[in-house]
């Protein structure tokens, strides 16, 4: 459609259609002054500062709210415009403290100023945080307002301090409301609404009950979009302006927030989401948003070297401790040493860490945490599509027809991501939520299929059975773009409904209706995440999936696809740089000849080309003594992996263990050598994130004691070990190397990164990146149906162990909360682990909510308090793996899906017993 | 049944209660007439019947009306017009069976008038009666006289024969018929009826609503209660009517839930037009179908906006929005919606069954038909009137209230509630229709006219509305949440007397903005009282604040009672009501006020026999009295008058 013409203030001005002649005056550049508008929410007109005179209009039109037409003529700053806002903003002023405001002597007050006129300290701008970043100063500036002549009072309502995070002063509310739209509208949560009415109006919560007790997720959006001093983070509140921001990438999950950290001296006081990029365009999670300052200045991180005598550890400098590190690395015989890298850290440490390991230990013993989240994602899209890797963007999944999320608690694990399913809900998508626990996302889904776990795979080759018996698939695109749909079509046979619903646990009509929905509204688009990976046939699941999406042509267009949701923030980077026992950076395979030349050739040594073990392999090799040292970086598999006796049993059993994170973990504990690495506040970098998006991380502070860069330290140790090619002053050298050998990296550098991320495949340095996989051609040519058969979770409930164990996550929390649980405010929110248990299970073991409950497994057991929930399915209970004190994976089953290597996290069989204590 | 036979059967069967041999008692029962008691006298009266063994049939009507009237008993007795009792009280119910039923004698002292054929001697016609010989009654026509809560009455009365007819047409004939009877909103705005359907109709989508708003806020509005309760199958007809014109499958009645009477009538009337095919699917065998939703209101005044009433169908907090988009082309849902007032559409309903032409006969050229309205205040005659448009002012309060009770001085009449104005005494010959009481600063809004006389303050009246709509404000918007408040504090301050000079500029300057600056109707009109006063009784205001007086004596802070040394007597009957023991004095001493401890109530003043008159309230000035209490001097004899009155 063709643009609109419109006169601003005698200005010609043009936009496009449906922009409303607010956005057309910013567009202009022509200031307006509003108070209740906000780019992010919709046009909501009710402080009326706005107000414009537009010819052939009656009365004064809101700006905000009022669609720009053809040759409208608008003025915005007419003396009658001027008279009614100078009366719109004294009537706020009643109600908001204002005395500094109009002083004639506020150009000339510093802060600390003792004021001679002494007014009340509540009336003050001087005393209020949020002076100087108060947009009713500047509104106030432009309006020209002299003095308040009505009567101004004080509404003395009780400033909430009771939740973590934010205090509430309604004093200072000016009833713009944005607050309370951004709650509803972009976060979909609705834990703050209008309460009372007339002069009483006021924000609150059900009842004026606690945030906490109200449904919020303390997203901090509301504390984002206040405009004055009402919402404040209680931390930030006294720390003035900050001296300078830096943009950076989140360190918590896949989704790659931009946030903004805002720096006074060498301290971050405040973290806020940036909203001028394509990711979260404005929004963060509580992790991202307050999670983060806490962390990084903690006086728990490590400082220096240690090394460990007679069991106790001792501080040492770095040339002994880097010195001892290579010297005794070097002292094993090849293949007796692993490398564990991290999916916490950036692409050029993980790069450098794979280097390493091929390099200057000449193995491929080398894997990291992704082979517990994502490997049958690599290895079922990589066999299906041939890539692992979200085959769209994440903004996209906001204007899908369709959504099938399953096994992706995506509100808890990935925030910010789910306000897009939230946004396609709202405008009329599908939602189809198949997951045995009942997630908070099933609240707005049109439909949840509660599938018994590890039934996955007859769930959606039943879902595939209805779509070709209804004829519902897309036999064009079928023909054109995939292979092998005939033996797959074969494969359906298996898998009558009354199969499925006897396998699943979900009954026919709803698996009708899902395949229905899915088959008919598209584009579709398919989000999972660890419910379908972390099982023994995890890559079975994830060709699932790619069935589904090729039967139905949903793949190659926009929000549609197959799009698995990366768990950490550079899980898709870490195995993008090679990071695995089998491929070097880009995916290129060990075993490869020309490849394995090519690498030779690059790096100027012989390279292995037997592919390494995998994470599980390498603890039991540990175990078994055939591993002697392992090299591991920024991971805390005690906690983390499976079977965790077995894991801890295994690093005991090693003769060398190098250790290098920011904290001294429950792993690190265990090390002969712990190596202070700094946090990703202190270092530059790349995340790639789980759209594939590749995004700076930019150093805001100077490393923290004498912590070093991850980067930086397996250099040193490389150097030490005379190993060539590790003399890198920066990372941006390291991405270039990077660029020159990883053809889907090409075109990277950190030039370009500068302007915002880049999608990969982005090969050259023209190239503008890849939000869409597989638009024209498949990745791997063709796309590949895969036959599938039903195969049973690795262990069954029995008598012995009569209750499914399954593994979750909660949104206050991270990983094994070696960052997360720094932070007071995110372990008032989720301090403890608790076992969701449903009520009949409950009342049949005679356990009540909040008892101390025991958990046993075949391999462990473990104590925890339990929550009688229906959230739980009846004979499944649900525990996180956060918490050390009870570590779930003593409980789990590290048995293996046979392709991808991934262990079974999701389903083990366990007895739970009310406990003494 | 085709609709032709139910029609057929529903006349046979009202022309043969009408020949019927068996007497027929009606009782007006709509909220008005229960609130006066009502169910008492219809419960006297099923008493009284079936102690006689009398066989009569007993019928609950909506309200006729004559609000000042109730309870009201009509009494049909074969070959005999219908016979109005007024003010019945259980207690009346057995005599009057007694004279009229087994005597037959009409009590022709009782009775206020008689309705229909036929003359009762005695007895006047009720239509010719002053209070509603100038009415023309279109949206009343059955009010009070048909049962609402029996479908057929009203076929038999025309009813449902305008859908039936429409049902034939196309919808651009129906739009444009509407177009043609000059029909506007009468919900307030005046809004061309048929324009607005064509919006809506020629909105893109496929999904349309209608609404029918019955969220009657108005202090003193009453018209759209009545309305529904004594004749909801004409709003129903309407509403039928509406959505085959504009496309809309889908209809919501918001109803005030203060209105727990209508509510049910309109359930039981969907129910019946359920069995006659009127409602659903395939309406009356065409391809037309709507459903009709009852949706009970969230009691605020502002949920009448149609932007904030849709949000609080929606399940939303009520609160209006900004327009564009309009509702015809984003409403209910985000589709295209038609929200019309309920009288609206009962004017639709009987539009399409008498024709355009015949209803554009009524009114002026720009404002044609009737229009109801609730007069309530100081008037003599307070109830429910229909009118043609045009009417005079002085017609309404003269002619049909019965001018201003007891004797007073008529003020002022404020129109269309707190949102609209004050029209003074000086404009009696202002026509009634859209312009004219536009360009008198007021507005129509759905019709309540509150009458004002001498006692009433004005300022303390546009206080008053201020008071109103300041608390029913939704907040949402600045001017009117801050304004009001503000406004209201100055108006409460120039009552106690704290005026300021400026105060009136100020505010005048505070009204236009709040005016000009509103997000809706609420804050838009909200200032108007204010506007309206000050336009026509600034002395008032002036008075107020520069003389701290009172001219209505309306204010207490801004008025005295004192007792006139030459005329008190001693009797001390004010010494003893006092509630606060603020009266001084003995027997033959005359007593004195004490000014701190007095609250005044008035009750000196009220309790003071009239042969002394001895007290007396002022205002903005002070009497010279006794400090301490004196004794009476001799004083002339009382005249001759005096005694008698005094004389029990």
């Amino acid at each position: 459609m063709a643009n609109i013409k419109l006169t601003i203030d005698d200005k010609q001005v043009e936009v496009r259609q449906g922009a409303t002649v607010l956005e057309a005056a910013k567009a202009a550049d022509i200031y307006i002054p509003t108070l209740c508008y906000h780019p992010s929410l919709t046009p909501y007109g009710a402080c009326r500062l706005c107000i414009v005179e537009i010819e052939k209009m009656r009365g004064l039109p809101t700006s905000c709210t009022t669609p720009a037409t053809d040759g409208m003529v608008v003025k915005t700053k007419t003396p009658q415009l001027q008279q009614f806002r100078r009366g719109v903003l004294e009537l706020l002023l009643t109600e908001h403290p204002h005395t500094c405001l109009v002083c004639d002597r506020k150009e000339r007050c510093g802060p600390g100023n003792i004021c001679l006129r002494s007014p009340n300290v509540t009336e003050r701008c001087v005393t209020c945080a949020k002076n100087r970043r108060c947009e009713l100063q500047q509104v106030f500036d432009y309006i020209e307002l002299k003095e308040v002549t009505l009567p101004y009072s004080y509404r003395e309502i009780p400033i909430h301090h009771e939740d973590p995070f934010f205090d509430r002063d309604y004093n200072l509310c000016i009833l713009c409301g944005r607050c309370v739209r951004v709650c509803q509208e972009v976060r979909g949560a609705g834990a703050i609404a209008f309460t009372m009415r007339g002069s009483q109006a006021l924000v609150g919560t059900a009842f004026d009950r606690p945030l906490q007790e109200s449904g919020c997720q303390f997203c901090g959006a509301c504390v984002d979009v206040c405009p004055t001093g009402a919402l404040l983070e209680r931390k930030r509140k006294w720390e003035g302006l900050p001296d300078r921001s830096v943009l950076t990438t989140c360190p918590y999950c896949g989704v790659g927030c931009q946030l903004e950290l805002h720096l006074k001296g060498d301290r971050i006081i405040e973290v806020c989401p940036s909203s001028d990029n394509e990711v979260n365009r404005g929004q963060a999670c509580v992790k991202g948003r307050f999670g983060i300052q806490e962390f990084v200045h903690h006086d728990k991180r490590l400082t220096a070297p240690l090394v460990k005598k007679d069991g106790q550890f001792v501080e040492t400098t770095w040339e002994k401790a880097l010195d001892l590190v290579a010297s005794k690395l070097s002292g094993y015989g090849k293949g007796e040493v692993a490398v564990i890298s991290s999916a916490k850290n950036t692409n050029e440490d993980n790069y450098v860490a794979q280097k390493f390991a091929r390099v200057a230990l000449g193995t491929n013993n080398l894997d990291h945490c992704a082979r517990l989240c994502h490997a049958p994602s690599v290895t079922g899209l990589g066999a299906a599509f041939g890539s692992g890797a979200m085959t769209n963007t994440s903004h996209e999944i906001g204007d899908a027809a369709c959504i099938l999320a399953i096994g992706t608690n995506t509100c808890a694990t990935h925030p910010v991501i789910a306000l897009e399913i939230g946004r396609a809900v709202r405008q009329g998508g599908k939602l189809i939520v198949a997951n045995p626990q009942q997630i908070d996302m099933v609240r707005f889904a049109t439909l949840w299929l509660r599938q018994r776990p590890g039934s996955d795979v007859a769930l959606m080759m039943g879902m595939a059975r209805v779509i070709v018996d209804e004829g519902l698939h897309d036999p064009a695109f079928i023909d054109e773009r995939t292979e092998n749909f005939a033996a797959f079509k074969e494969s359906l046979k298996n898998f009558d409904l009354d199969f499925v619903e006897r396998t699943t646990g979900v009954p026919k009509e709803k698996i009708v209706e899902a395949a229905r929905l899915y088959a008919t509204n598209k584009p579709a688009s398919i989000l999972y995440a660890m419910g379908l990976t972390q099982s023994s046939h995890g890559t079975d699941n994830v060709m699932a999936t790619a069935n589904l999406a090729m039967l139905t042509g949903n793949v190659g267009k926009p929000s549609s696809g197959v799009n698995p949701l990366r768990g950490q923030n550079n899980v898709q980077g870490s195995c993008d740089m090679g990071a695995l026992p089998n491929v070097y950076p880009g995916y290129q395979s060990v075993a490869d000849p020309a490849i394995k030349e090519k690498f030779e050739a690059a790096w100027g040594v012989k390279l292995n080309d037997k592919p390494g073990p995998t994470l599980v392999e390498i603890f039991d090799a540990a175990y078994k003594e055939q591993i002697k040292a392992i090299y591991l970086i920024g991971e805390n598999p005690v906690v983390s992996d499976p079977d965790a006796n077995h894991v801890e049993k295994a690093l005991e059993a090693l003769d060398f263990l190098v250790v290098q994170d920011i904290f001294l973990t429950e792993t690190a504990q265990l090390a002969d050598v712990v190596l202070p690495a700094t946090s990703f506040a202190e270092k530059d970098g790349t995340f790639t994130n789980t759209e594939r998006r590749v995004q700076r991380v930019r150093k805001a502070i100077e490393p923290i004691g004498q912590a070093k860069p991850d980067w930086w330290i397996t250099s040193q140790i490389a150097r030490r070990m005379e190993a060539k090619g590790f003399n890198y002053e920066n990372p941006s050298q390291i991405m270039d190397e990077i660029a020159r050998l990883t053809p889907s990296y090409g075109g990277i550098s950190f030039d370009r990164l500068e302007k915002g991320g880049l999608q990969w495949p982005c090969p050259t340095s023209d190239h503008p990146g890849t939000p869409i996989l597989h638009t024209k051609q498949f990745t791997r040519g063709k796309g590949h149906f895969t036959p599938l058969e039903y195969r049973p979770p690795a262990e069954l409930p029995d008598k012995e162990y009569p209750l499914v164990l399954t593994t979750a996550r909660k949104l206050a929390q991270y990983h094994t909360g070696t960052m997360t649980r720094k932070v007071p405010g995110l372990n008032a929110i989720v301090g403890e682990e608790r076992v969701d248990i449903n009520p009949a299970d409950a009342s049949a073991l005679g356990i009540a909510d909040g008892d101390m409950v025991k958990v046993t497994s075949r391999r462990g057991e473990v104590v925890a308090k339990a929550k009688v929930t229906g959230t739980a399915q009846p004979g499944v209970i649900a525990m996180d793996f956060h918490f050390a004190e009870s570590p779930v994976n003593k409980l789990t089953n590290p048995a293996l899906d046979p392709i991808s290597k991934i262990p079974e996290f999701k389903v083990c069989a366990v007895r739970v017993e009310k406990n003494g204590h | 049944m085709t609709f032709k036979e139910v029609q057929e059967q529903a006349v046979a069967e009202w022309e043969a209660l009408q020949q019927n041999q068996k007497p027929r008692i009606f009782v007006g029962t709509a909220t008005c007439g229960r609130a006066a008691g009502a169910m008492a006298v219809l419960d006297a009266i099923n008493k009284e019947l079936s102690k006689r063994n009398i066989d009569a049939i007993v019928t609950q009507v909506g309200c006729i009306g004559l609000c000042y009237c109730e309870p009201m008993v009509d009494i049909v007795k074969p070959n005999r017009p219908r016979i109005t009792y007024a003010n019945v009280t259980p207690e009346m119910i057995p005599q009057l069976i007694e004279d009229y039923l087994v005597n037959d004698n009409p009590r022709p002292d009782l009775a206020m008038g008689t309705i229909g054929k036929g003359s009762v001697e005695g007895i006047p016609d009720f239509m010719q009666l002053p209070l509603l010989k100038p009415q023309v009654r279109i949206v009343l026509r059955n009010c009070g006289i048909i049962d609402p809560e029996d479908i057929k009455q009203y076929i038999a009365n025309g009813g449902y024969s305008g859908i039936a007819r429409v049902l034939g047409m196309t919808p651009e004939q129906v739009i444009d018929e509407i177009k043609k009877s000059g029909l506007r909103g009468r919900g307030g705005a005046g809004f061309p009826t048929g324009q607005k359907w064509e919006f809506c109709q020629k909105a893109p989508g496929k999904e349309r609503y209608i609404i029918c708003n019955a969220d009657e806020g108005d202090p003193g509005a009453f018209m759209n209660r009545s309305l529904l309760e004594g004749d909801p199958h004409s709003v129903l007809e309407g509403m039928l009517v509406g959505a085959y014109a504009i496309g809309a499958n889908h209809a919501y009645i918001y109803c005030r839930a203060e209105y727990p009477l209508a509510i049910e009538r309109l359930k039981i009337a969907l129910k019946q037009m359920e069995e006659y095919h009127l409602v659903g699917n395939n309406i009356l065998g065409s391809n037309f179908n709507l459903d009709i939703t009852i949706k009970e209101g969230a009691g605020a005044f502002v949920c009448g906006e149609e932007t904030a009433l849709m949000a609080s169908i929606e399940g939303k907090r009520g609160m209006p929005r900004a327009r564009p988009p309009f509702p015809a082309i984003a409403g209910l849902w985000g589709k295209p919606t038609n929200i019309n007032n309920v009288e609206t559409w009962a004017d639709t309903a009987v539009i399409m069954q008498k024709g355009a032409a015949w209803y554009a006969g009524f009114g002026t050229e720009k404002s044609k038909g009737t229009k109801t309205f609730s007069l309530a205040g100081k008037i003599s005659r307070t109830g429910l009137i229909e009118v043609p448009l045009g009417i005079k002012l002085r017609e309404i309060i003269y002619d049909i209230g019965g001018g201003i009770a007891n004797g007073k001085q008529y003020k002022a009449v404020q129109t269309g509630g707190p949102s609209g104005g004050c029209i003074p005494a000086n404009l009696l010959d202002l026509t009634v229709d859209y312009e004219s009481l536009a360009q008198a600063g007021s507005i129509m809004g759905s019709g309540g006219m509150v009458v004002a006389d001498e006692d009433t303050c004005m300022v303390d009246m546009a206080r008053f509305f201020l008071t109103f709509v300041q608390s029913e404000s939704c907040g949402k918007c600045t001017p009117c949440r801050v304004g009001t408040k503000q406004m209201l504090n100055m108006l409460e301050r120039i009552t106690r007397g704290e005026g300021r000079p400026g105060d009136i500029e100020h505010l005048q300057e505070l009204a236009l903005m709040v005016k000009s600056a509103s997000l809706c109707g609420l804050g838009q009109t909200a200032a108007n009282p204010i506007l309206t006063t000050l336009r026509y009784f600034k002395d008032e205001y002036e008075a107020h604040i520069n003389e701290k007086r009172c001219p209505a004596g309306a204010c207490t802070a801004l008025v005295n009672y004192y007792i006139l040394p030459d005329k008190c007597e001693g009797c001390m009957i004010c010494k003893r009501n006092c509630p606060v023991e603020a009266i001084a004095g003995d027997r033959r001493m005359i007593h004195v006020i004490n000014q701190k401890k007095c609250i005044k109530c008035g009750t000196c003043l009220d309790m003071c026999p009239e042969r002394f008159k001895a007290v007396t309230k002022v205002s903005g000035k002070k009497i010279a009295v006794p400090s301490e209490p004196i004794p009476v001097v001799a004083k002339p004899k009382a005249t001759q008058d005096t005694k008698v009155a005094g004389t029990p």
